[in-house]
């Protein structure tokens, strides 16, 4: 399957009265957009922010990062099944916003939702400090549930990425890269033998009680393991519904950009054979834990993969899926890596994951969540402080008097991401 | 400014008294830098000055422990350093621990700043690393090039209280703390590399060595349940309305102990959860889904169990470090054993 990704680099947004991408800006009209979320009763009032990089400007509660994308050629549309119909994606061109995010904030739904800081200590945490972002403030109708609020709000989210990715369709884009996966015959192919054949496993956190993932609109806890195109993730084949930490959660535009994956494609037919992934969700009953890593283990064993890199999502109760994972994987003789973040207490003295095994030798650690830090106040506050001491991470006087907040790295988003999204690491 | 003051550390071979031949040598002070105290003396530049360095025997020091540590920590308490550097010791066993017992009771007994230098395997490295700062070196003196600028810059670090980086940017070995840094690589890049070596049977370093897990067996079952005293413990989260604990969302640092005397049903009214990890709208609705307090009273009035117990105990299991869990769970053991509880129901989330 072969997907061509054309790279239109954002170099500003601004509002105008009108909707465009012009000389590398976009420009929206707040008012067409706050229409389109209007339509859901479940959101009250919404309004449109800008943030960019540099600036004194400190966004929570955020729930969702998205990055704008337009198919231009081939079937189906972005986020099929969620606000596309439902149709293979993964195939012909699409268009991309590179260097912009649709953020999604406001009055928080779970305790899980975190903080962007777009200058100081805290932005060299998330990477959406260097995105140009649209931000979305949204308030829920009274009286709703929190979960009918979550899909309100991650609904609201996709659709303005859509919206805003459609006006990249006729633009000529600044990049082109070539993304192509092999059929199993040909991984095969005389020009790869010899080279490892490697896999890659993707947890998708569904315990469930807003944490949940969506692959075609189909909530990941009710799935079993299965094979998915690379390529299918870069036109939005899965969407993030998840208030679990800040730190820890793969946003949407994790999902679209997952480095493992950019990793081993870039490496196909070099040093390795990248055979294929494997999705395989992470729940909360043992019987389905057993039966998901059993199944990713026997997939694994059939394609066959010779190694493997295991990214995970979440903590705690998920370490249990990656240790059965990486255990179940490595006794049929297939290598692991396995890739996770660590929660080794404020101190750092506290052992890092909730289970273990002597097995599991190959450890990328994207760092420890507890690490504590200081995020000066800011001249800007897109969204609300009044979370700061509740959210995950926080505590009671995380927020000070002055605005500056003292809390655990994982309220920032995406900081310890496990897919290795960061430099950032623990010794 | 004025120079910070060092003392400095070594056995007989590197204070230049004589090799295996001098190793009942006891304990003398110099002033100044002697031996490989010249190259840390240019390490430290103008910012440090070794004032006295201490040489002593390495089967001295070892056979005579006790008397030697008290001699030595004499010798360094009269110059009234700002830090102690010991060594490097490289792989020499018997030196190394001299380094490693000597630097924590400057640390401890003293309270100066100690660093220190050995070669991993050296078996002082494992008995101090947690302790005092241990810069990796090789096994033999060959490395003395390389160890000297890393104990120096580390040693102004501690004197000058400048963050100490992870043990990979200053090459101390592994002391416990997991400690944050950013990488050339980013993750998916540095995941990619390590498969590709393991694939290759090529040596790698995993960035997070498995700890020892501690599997519990399960007790003996309860012979007789209808006579058993039976408590409820959860990770829940659930506490009375209000919170009253304050225990965190995530990142637990406390439990609460909450009386049920009386109590037959636990209500939206009366409880609710305080943790932070899943959608709580169940949970507050019905705390008994979390802690099945009318389930269980209903067994009490049936006959099915003895007696429900009349404390629960609750945290959040959301982020809760394992060093906070196993305190707590000390705690809650040893209340619930003296309370004459034959049984525990754990429920989490």
């Amino acid at each position: 399957m072969k997907l061509e990704l054309g790279y239109i680099d954002i170099k500003g947004i601004r509002f105008g009265t009108y909707n465009a991408v012009e000389d590398r800006v976009l420009v929206v009209n707040p008012d067409t957009l706050i229409e389109q979320v209007l339509e859901d009763p479940h959101i009250k009032a919404a309004r449109f922010e800008i943030a960019s990089p540099g600036e004194k400007t400190r966004i929570t509660p955020v729930k969702d990062v998205i990055e704008p994308r337009v198919k231009v050629e081939g079937p189906g549309g972005i986020f099929p099944g969620v606000i596309s119909k439902v149709d293979r994606v993964g195939s012909g061109k699409t268009h991309v916003m590179r260097g912009m995010a649709v953020v999604t904030a406001g009055k928080i739904v779970g305790f899980q939702e975190g903080i962007i800081d777009m200058s100081g200590p805290g932005a060299d945490y998330t990477p959406f400090s260097k995105t140009h972002n649209l931000v979305l403030v949204m308030e829920p109708a009274e009286g709703i549930h929190p979960h009918e609020y979550e899909k309100a709000a991650r609904l609201a989210g996709l659709k303005i990425a859509v919206t805003v990715g459609e006006l990249a369709r006729n633009i000529a884009p600044d990049e082109t890269v070539v993304y192509e996966t092999p059929t199993i015959a040909e991984t095969f192919d005389a020009k790869l033998r010899g080279l490892p054949r490697v896999g890659y496993v993707m947890m998708l956190q569904s315990q469930g009680l807003l944490h949940d993932t969506y692959v075609y609109g189909v909530d990941a806890k009710r799935t079993l393991s299965t094979l998915i195109r690379p390529t299918e993730l870069m036109d939005g084949a899965i969407v993030s519904g998840n208030c679990v930490s800040a730190c820890d959660k793969n946003t949407t535009y994790h999902h679209l950009n997952n480095p493992i994956i950019e990793e081993l494609l870039a490496r196909h037919g070099k040093t390795l054979n990248f055979v294929g992934m494997i999705i395989t969700n992470e729940t909360v009953y043992l019987s389905d834990k057993i039966r998901s890593s059993d199944w990713t283990a026997d997939m694994a064993g059939f394609l066959p993969f010779d190694g493997a890199i295991i990214s995970q999502e979440g903590f705690g109760n998920p370490d249990t899926d990656l240790i059965m994972n990486c255990t179940k994987l490595e006794k049929k003789g297939i290598k692991t890596v396995i890739v996770t973040d660590e929660y080794a207490g404020q101190d750092g003295k506290s052992q890092s994951l909730a289970d273990a095994d002597e097995l599991a030798n190959a450890v990328v650690s994207a760092g420890n969540a507890n690490e504590t830090i200081v995020l000066p106040p800011m001249d800007h506050i897109i969204g609300t402080l009044d979370y700061v001491d509740t959210i995950a991470g926080g505590h009671d006087g995380s927020l000070r008097p002055d605005g500056s907040i003292e809390a655990e790295i994982q309220v920032i988003i995406g900081a310890t991401n496990e897919l290795g999204f960061n430099h950032m690491s623990a010794r | 400014m004025s120079k910070f003051k060092v003392v400095h550390y070594i056995n007989q071979f590197f204070g230049q008294i004589g090799s295996e031949d001098m190793a009942d040598f006891p304990a003398e002070k110099r002033q100044g830098p002697v031996g490989p105290g010249i190259a840390f003396q240019q390490a430290f530049g103008d910012k440090a000055e070794i004032t006295a360095t201490i040489i002593s025997g390495d089967s001295w020091f070892n056979e005579n422990l006790e008397t030697a540590k008290a001699l030595v920590l004499e010798m360094v308490r009269e110059e009234k350093p700002d830090l102690f550097v010991a060594g490097p010791a490289f792989n020499a066993g018997r030196y190394g621990v001299a380094c490693g017992t000597i630097a924590d009771a400057v640390q401890t007994e003293l309270g100066i700043p100690a660093v220190t230098g050995m070669y991993e395997e050296n078996p002082g490295a494992d008995m101090f690393r947690e302790k005092v700062y241990t810069i990796a070196t090789g096994d033999n003196a060959a490395g003395m090039r390389k160890v000297v600028p890393l104990m120096a810059k580390l040693g102004l670090k501690l004197m000058t209280g400048e963050a100490i980086g992870a043990s990979i940017e200053d090459g101390y070995l592994p002391n416990g703390i997991r400690k944050n840094f950013f990488d050339k690589e980013r993750g998916a890049a540095r995941a990619v590399n390590m498969l590709m070596k393991k694939l290759a049977d090529k040596p790698f370093v995993t960035e997070y060595p498995m700890p020892s897990f501690d599997r519990v067996e399960p007790q003996p079952a309860i012979k007789d349940i209808t006579k058993a005293q039976i408590a409820i413990v959860t990770s829940g989260g659930i506490v009375p309305k209000g919170n009253p604990d304050r225990i965190e969302s995530s990142s637990a640092t406390k439990y609460g102990a909450y009386n049920i005397e009386g109590v037959d049903d636990l209500t939206a009214e009366t409880y609710e959860t305080a943790h932070g990890g899943y959608d709580p709208v169940y949970a507050n609705e019905d705390a008994d889904r979390v802690v099945p307090v009318d389930v269980l009273r209903q067994y009490e009035k049936d006959g099915k169990i003895g007696k429900l117990h009349n404390w629960f105990y609750s945290t959040v299991g959301n982020g809760t470090s394992v060093a906070n869990s196993k305190r707590f769970a000390v705690d809650i053991a040893e209340k619930l054993v003296s309370q004459g509880v034959d049984a525990v129901i754990l429920t989490s989330t």
